[in-house]
Parts: structure tokens; C-alpha cells; sequence
């Protein structure tokens, strides 16, 4: 009855502490930074200077590349700063610092497409890409990209309501507190792509949505309860659940005639065609073991995280672990005053309770990760010959097929960090290849130039 | 850059599953006990006896072993007790106890830890170490009959009892043993110690399978091999079932398919290469059982198969996801 793939396995979901919370809105803070990067692709360049008057989702970062996409105030206010500011990811980006001045005036640039019946993909990719519209479950690829490059090549459009990492209930609740909006988000992209109906996939972990959304649907939107297994939300797990489709590695999943998005993205889509609003807000779940009071808060792109942890009570002692996103793909914060980006579904704060890491890991082959791996690898290889920089065994255990969704490593009883070992093997891979190449390149050059003479 | 908050930064996942190594020997252990427990009301106190040397020489040499090399301490992870438990479990009741503490200084320094130590040798140690206690042929037939220890003290004496047929001899020489067969699967026959009762190991195997310690596909493949080829092909004209029966319960079968071919570091990770390993071990079972000089052979079978299997895991790495094709590496590209 519940849709599921291969390997088998949830890590607890502690979801309980948030998913019966009403979002509730944090107060726009005094200062955003606002990072030129909140997607995947090329950043933004800023297009205001320091001391200009912005309005509230008014542009100030924008890009010509193809993936990419432009970035908006998310407060009204004065520019104070457009300098490199520490981001989530760890290093530094350029980022556009407003005061706000707390009246968030509106920008002149949001306008609502309400009025046009919106059937022109073109037309959507406009409004979506001005609109600054990324994936929101955390991937952050720009969803007008997405569209231009699989309109016309896809049978089956999905709606992505899983949220499988655990804590995480940003998607839940949106589902929970705005199902009209999601619905009406889902069936302009219905349209666009020309399909007669959607599949709303949704872990059976949340029945009150499962439920809501039956009732909302219509015969044009099908609700697809999933089994709560991680990675049920990865969009190659996700398309295989839903059509048993299976996507060919190094594929998109338009490779078999699906595209799947986001219920924030499909949300954002609905905001932007109707109210013409950008992304410039989400649903951050603020959670963990050492967070005092978890909740659910709707926070402005830009806001430091301090804020955030602040509006849920403080931590409880110091944390052994901050994390922006999920525990199992999530990134290590050590900063307070890093902002919320586009893709932060989660802010949590964790004890080392769960941590469970041994001073002397050790594998016992007991051939788990090669059981759970979502994407049929054999993890214990690859940690085997990754550690022993075998590059030609890494390609043969295909190591680039994998998605770093952890379960290899939270799974083992031997403490082993084999994720990261896969990750490493694919770096290695990568830039060998690289090496390879330019080693080709340069060879062809020399040869061209002999021949000349 | 400098960390203000104190907390650590490490790659993801954040989060670990509950079970560590320790947690799940913990759980191999408890699996034991019924059998042991069942050890002890068929063959008396010495039975537990033997174990507790066994187990206590395999604990010392693991840690005596890591000490002196100076590698981590890895006697927390309670491998030397699965390694003595199963050591001790395909002894007979009446051995002397200095045996099992050399074959626990072979299964512990020699075949475990001078490759490494867990997880990197390919032969299992209780195994090869009973093979190697084998030196002594004497001591390790040296069966009694079921209920013929005196008394509590028999862990002193241990002599006192007489020496018995068992079952397996009598298959082996194409004959249905004396006892029936509801004797046999509660194990009131004569064997090593641990093996007699099939119906505590197959308790001990459904709650290591309850527990996901184990998958069921090794000891299912391993002894529905046996019984297809026994039920098939019996010995001496004696009635199928029956001889298949006695064939699956008499000997180290259940004791070697739950416990000894599930050992995670001696047998295949891919669920293909597990069937496979399993119908493996119980081919050669049944074929030292019906065609060798010794009339059990269950531990060289594994032992056979344990060499196998890095052959088996390259031949049957699961089929990449998205790639149609079933066998190989690459799904079958190459």
C-alpha cells in the first residue's frame, strides 16, 4: 500500500517535537546578509551599492548564466554593506548587508500574474526565474532551469512531499497551513508542462497531510503515500516510488519522462504567479535535542541564525553539533551570525547523545551499508579502496552513482566514516579525470602545433 | 576561522544507528545461551565449565595480543566471546580443559589477529581452530551419551562417562541412529556439546534474525541444500524423510548455518553471494557427510566457502540502480 525502493531503513524521525506546531513568524531581524549565492550555479553579481534604498523583494543580485538565479531584499532599508560575508556553506560569499528600516515597504518590481492564464512555459520561466525561485528541499537548483530543460520531455510530474531526514517538518507544516496555495502552485505547473495529472508523494509518517490533501486534490492531483524510509525524498528514490521508473545514472530524471519538484518550490511557484512575491521567506524548523523550546518558524532570507535559535528559547548547555538542514545531509554550522538561505529547511541543535563515534573504527564486513545503499553500491568496497587510492576499482564500484545520503555510515556498527570516503573517492575520481582530460587536451595541442610545422 | 560556538564540524551524517559492534556480539551471545543452557541440562556443569575457559583464553589472548602490539584495545567489542562461545560449542563435553585454551591462542592470535583482527580474517576463528584441535583425534570424539554425567561434580572428574556412538556415526555409515527423531531436534544425543539441540539454536538463530543481526538467507540456503540433497538422495535405502530429519538435526548443522556461515567477516556482504555462499556450504556438507572419511562436515565446508568469498562478492555485486542488466560490476558492462 505504501511506495517505497531499495534498502529499507528510517533512522528514528524525532519529528514529533514540531510536526504538531503551527509555524509561527519570526520578526524580520534589524540587519539581513543577504549571500549573492542561495542556489546551486553561478552567483550573482550585486546590482545595488552601499547606501541605495532597497524595497522588499526588490532584485539586488542578478546573473546572465543559465543556472542560476537572481536574489532578492527580503527586508526594506538601507544597503550598509556589499562585502564578502561567511555563509553556510563554510567559506566566504559576497553578500548585500540592509538595515531594515521596519516598514517593509514593497518593491514596485512585485507585480501579480494572476490575471494571465499562464500556459506558456516560457512565460513561467520568466516569471519563476525573476522570482528567484530555487529547488526549496534543500538541493537549491534553479527551478526555471529545471522547467526550460524538461518541458516536453516528461509524461509525470511529481510532487515532492516526503521530507524523509529526520526532525525536519518545514514542508509538513506548509502542507498542513497552506494546502489551497500548494494545490493551485502545483496545478499552474500542471499546466505548463501539459500533463493531465500530478502525484503528490508524502510520507505515510504524516497522515494528517496524507489527509488534508485527499480531501483538497481533486481528481487532477493524486496523493501517494509513501513508506517513511530514508531516502524516500532523493528524487532518483522519489521517482522510483511513485512510477518504479528507475533513473540511469549520471541522468536527470528526465531521462525517464519525469520531473519532480519541491512542495516549497510548488508553494513559491503559486506566490509568484499570484502575488508576484519572490522567494524571500521559508519555513525553517528549529529543533534538536539541545534546543529548548523546537518550533516551527517563517523566517525572512538574510535572518542570522542567532535570531532564530533566540526565537526558540536558546540552546540547552552548548550544543555538540549545530547543523543547518537534516542530521543526515545537513552542514556543521560553527557561526551564529550566518543567514537563512533559500535552501534552509532546518536549524538544529544537537547533543552528543546519538553521536556514537568510536576512537578506533573498525569494519567488521558485517555488509549493512552494502544492505541499506539506496543506489545498490557496496559501501564497504569503496571505503576499502578509497582508503587505499585505488581509482581504478573506485570507477568499477561505481562510486560517482552515489548521493551522500549517509546511510552507509549511520547504519554501521563499526563507527566507520564511509560517506565521507565516498565523497573522497568521487573527488579523486573526478580530478583525475579532469587531469586526464587536460593531459589529452594539451597532447592534441602539441601534435596539432608539430603537424602545422 | 575560528570556532566561537564550541560546537564540533564534521561531514554529515550527524546522526549514528543504536547498534555498534559491541551491541550486536552482545546479541550473538545472548542467541547462545539457550543452547548452552540446553549443553548443561544434557551433558551437566562441565559443559559450562568448558565454555567459561574457553571463553575467558580468547578474551586473555585478544587482549593480551593488542596490548603487546600496542594497537587499541578491542576486547570491548566482546568478538573474543562470540570466538570462545562457538569455540567451545563443538567440543565434547569430556575435553581436557587445556584444549580449548590452545585452540583459543590459534583461533584468537593466529587466525584472527596476525591478519588484522576483526574483520580481516578470512577464516572463521572457532572454525579453524577446531580444525586445528583436530591434532588431538581422541580427545575430540571422545562422545558421551546424553544424561550419563553423575553429578554436579563432574566438572572435575569428567572421565566418568562412557563412551557413545553418535548419531552422526551411524548416518555416516548409512544407518538411522537409535534415537528418534524428536530426540534429535531437542539435542538428548551424543555430539559436541553445542550442537546437540537444534531447537535452542534455531531459537537463538529467529531471535538474531528478529534483531536484523542476521539475515535468514545464509542458514536457509545452507539448510534447505541440505535437506533437498538428503531428501532426494538417502543413504542405504533408509526412508527419505527420516534421513533427511536426522540429517538436518543430528551434527554441527544448525549450530554451523545460524552461527558459524552468518560470521560477517568470513562470508559474502551481497545478498546474491549469500545464497549462493549457503548453498555452497551445505554441498560440501552433504558430500563429506556421504562420500569423506570423517562423518561430519559441516566446519570444513564452511571453512572451504570461507575462502570463497571475496570470489563471490566480486561475482555478485547488486545490479546498479537505473542499469538494466543483472550480473557483474558496471551491470555487467565490464
Amino acid at each position: 500500500m505504501f511506495e517505497s525502493f531499495f534498502g529499507d531503513l528510517h533512522p528514528h524521525h524525532f519529528k514529533e517535537a514540531t510536526s504538531g506546531k503551527a509555524s509561527c513568524r519570526l520578526e524580520a531581524p534589524p540587519f539581513v546578509v543577504i549571500p549573492m549565492s542561495l542556489h546551486l550555479g553561478e552567483p550573482c553579481a550585486p546590482i545595488v551599492a552601499v547606501g541605495d534604498y532597497v524595497k522588499m523583494g526588490q532584485k539586488i543580485g542578478d546573473s546572465k548564466a543559465a543556472i542560476s538565479a537572481p536574489v532578492h531584499a527580503s527586508v526594506s532599508g538601507k544597503v550598509i554593506a556589499v562585502e564578502p560575508r561567511l555563509h553556510p556553506n563554510g567559506t566566504k560569499v559576497m553578500s548585500v548587508v540592509i538595515e531594515n528600516d521596519g516598514l517593509d515597504t514593497l518593491s514596485e518590481e512585485v507585480v501579480s500574474h494572476k490575471s494571465e492564464n499562464i500556459t506558456d512555459p516560457e512565460l513561467l520561466c520568466k516569471i519563476v526565474r525573476e522570482a528567484g525561485i530555487v529547488g526549496m528541499g534543500g538541493a537549491v537548483f534553479p527551478t526555471a532551469a529545471k522547467i526550460s530543460s524538461s518541458i516536453g520531455k516528461v509524461d509525470t510530474l511529481i510532487i515532492n512531499g516526503a521530507e524523509c531526514e529526520p526532525f525536519i517538518t518545514s514542508d509538513h507544516r506548509l502542507m498542513l497551513e497552506h494546502p489551497d496555495e500548494l494545490m493551485e502552485g502545483i496545478r499552474i505547473l500542471k499546466r505548463v508542462f501539459g500533463i493531465p495529472f500530478a502525484h503528490l508523494g508524502i510520507e505515510k509518517n504524516k497522515p494528517d497531510a496524507i489527509s488534508l490533501l485527499s480531501t483538497k486534490c481533486g481528481a487532477d492531483i493524486k496523493v501517494v503515500p509513501l513508506k517513511s524510509a530514508y531516502p524516500q525524498g532523493a528524487e532518483k528514490q522519489l521517482v522510483y516510488s511513485v512510477t518504479k521508473r528507475e533513473v540511469p545514472p549520471g541522468s536527470l530524471p528526465a531521462a525517464v519522462r519525469c520531473v519532480v519538484f519541491n512542495v516549497f518550490t510548488a508553494y513559491s511557484v503559486y506566490r509568484a504567479v499570484h502575488e508576484g512575491m519572490p522567494a524571500i521567506e521559508r519555513v525553517v524548523t528549529v529543533s534538536g535535542d539541545a534546543i529548548k523550546n523546537p518550533m516551527n518558524l517563517i523566517c525572512r532570507i538574510g535572518t542570522p541564525i542567532e535570531r532564530l535559535v533566540e526565537a526558540a528559547g536558546g540552546f540547552i548547555g552548548t550544543p555538540f553539533k549545530l547543523l543547518m538542514g537534516g542530521p543526515m545531509m545537513g552542514s556543521a554550522q560553527y557561526d551564529l551570525s550566518v543567514p537563512v538561505v533559500k535552501g534552509t529547511n532546518a536549524l538544529l541543535a544537537l547533543t552528543n547523545r546519538r553521536d556514537r563515534s568510536a576512537e578506533d573504527p573498525t569494519c567488521i564486513r558485517c555488509g549493512r551499508c552494502a544492505e541499506v545503499c539506496p543506489m545498490r553500491l557496496t559501501p564497504m568496497y569503496i571505503h576499502m579502496y578509497e582508503k587505499k587510492n585505488d581509482l581504478e576499482m573506485l570507477e568499477k564500484l561505481n562510486v560517482m552513482d552515489c548521493v551522500e545520503c549517509g546511510l552507509c555510515t549511520y547504519t554501521c556498527p563499526g563507527r566507520l566514516y564511509i560517506t565521507q570516503s565516498c565523497r573522497l573517492g568521487k573527488n579523486k575520481l573526478r580530478s583525475a579525470k579532469e587531469a586526464a582530460a587536460k593531459e589529452a587536451a594539451a597532447k592534441k595541442e602539441e601534435e596539432a602545433m608539430k603537424n602545422g610545422k | 576561522m575560528e570556532n566561537k560556538l564550541g560546537t564540533v564540524v564534521s561531514p554529515s551524517p550527524h546522526l549514528r544507528s543504536p547498534a555498534g559492534t559491541r551491541n550486536i556480539m552482545l546479541d550473538v551471545i545472548i542467541a547462545l545461551v539457550p543452547a548452552l543452557a540446553a549443553a548443561v541440562y544434557i551433558f551437566g556443569f562441565r559443559a559450562l565449565a568448558v565454555t567459561l575457559v574457553s571463553c575467558a583464553a580468547c578474551v586473555f589472548f585478544e587482549w593480551g595480543y593488542r596490548t603487546l602490539m600496542k594497537k587499541p584495545q578491542s576486547v570491548g567489542d566482546l568478538s573474543a566471546v562470540v570466538t570462545g562461545m562457538l569455540m567451545a560449542f563443538c567440543l565434547p563435553v569430556t575435553v581436557p580443559y587445556w584444549l580449548p585454551v590452545i585452540g583459543a591462542f590459534f583461533a584468537i592470535v593466529i587466525v584472527k589477529q596476525l591478519f588484522g583482527g576483526i574483520g580481516k580474517n578470512f577464516l572463521n576463528p572457532a572454525l579453524a581452530a577446531r580444525a586445528f584441535m583436530f591434532s588431538w583425534p581422541v580427545l575430540m570424539t571422545k562422545w558421551v551419551a546424553p544424561f550419563s554425567y553423575s553429578s554436579i561434580m563432574n566438572i572435575f572428574g569428567g572421565a566418568d562417562a562412557i563412551t557413545s556412538a553418535t548419531p552422526m556415526g551411524a548416518l555416516h555409515a548409512g544407518l538411522l541412529p537409535n534415537a528418534t527423531v524428536m530426540q534429535a531436534f531437542l539435542g538428548e544425543i551424543g555430539g559436541s556439546f553445542g550442537e546437540v539441540s537444534a531447537l535452542m539454536l534455531l531459537l537463538g538463530g529467529a531471535y538474531l534474525v528478529f534483531h536484523k543481526v542476521i539475515s535468514p538467507r545464509i542458514p536457509l540456503a545452507y539448510i534447505l541444500t541440505v535437506a533437498v540433497i538428503t531428501y532426494l538422495f538417502p543413504k542405504g535405502g533408509a526412508e527419505r524423510l527420516s534421513w533427511m530429519l536426522y540429517n538436518l538435526f543430528c551434527g554441527g548443522l544448525m549450530l554451523g548455518a545460524i552461527f558459524m556461515a552468518t560470521d560477517y567477516t568470513t562470508s559474502p556482504v551481497t545478498k546474491l553471494g549469500q545464497i549462493i555462499f549457503g548453498i555452497g556450504c551445505g554441498l560440501i556438507t552433504v558430500l563429506i557427510r556421504y562420500f569423506g572419511t570423517y562423518p561430519e562436515g559441516v566446519s570444513y565446508a564452511i571453512l572451504v566457502m570461507n575462502t570463497t568469498v571475496w570470489l563471490i562478492d566480486r561475482a555478485t555485486m547488486p545490479r546498479r540502480f537505473g542499469v538494466k542488466s543483472k550480473f557483474g560490476l558496471n551491470g555487467g558492462a565490464k
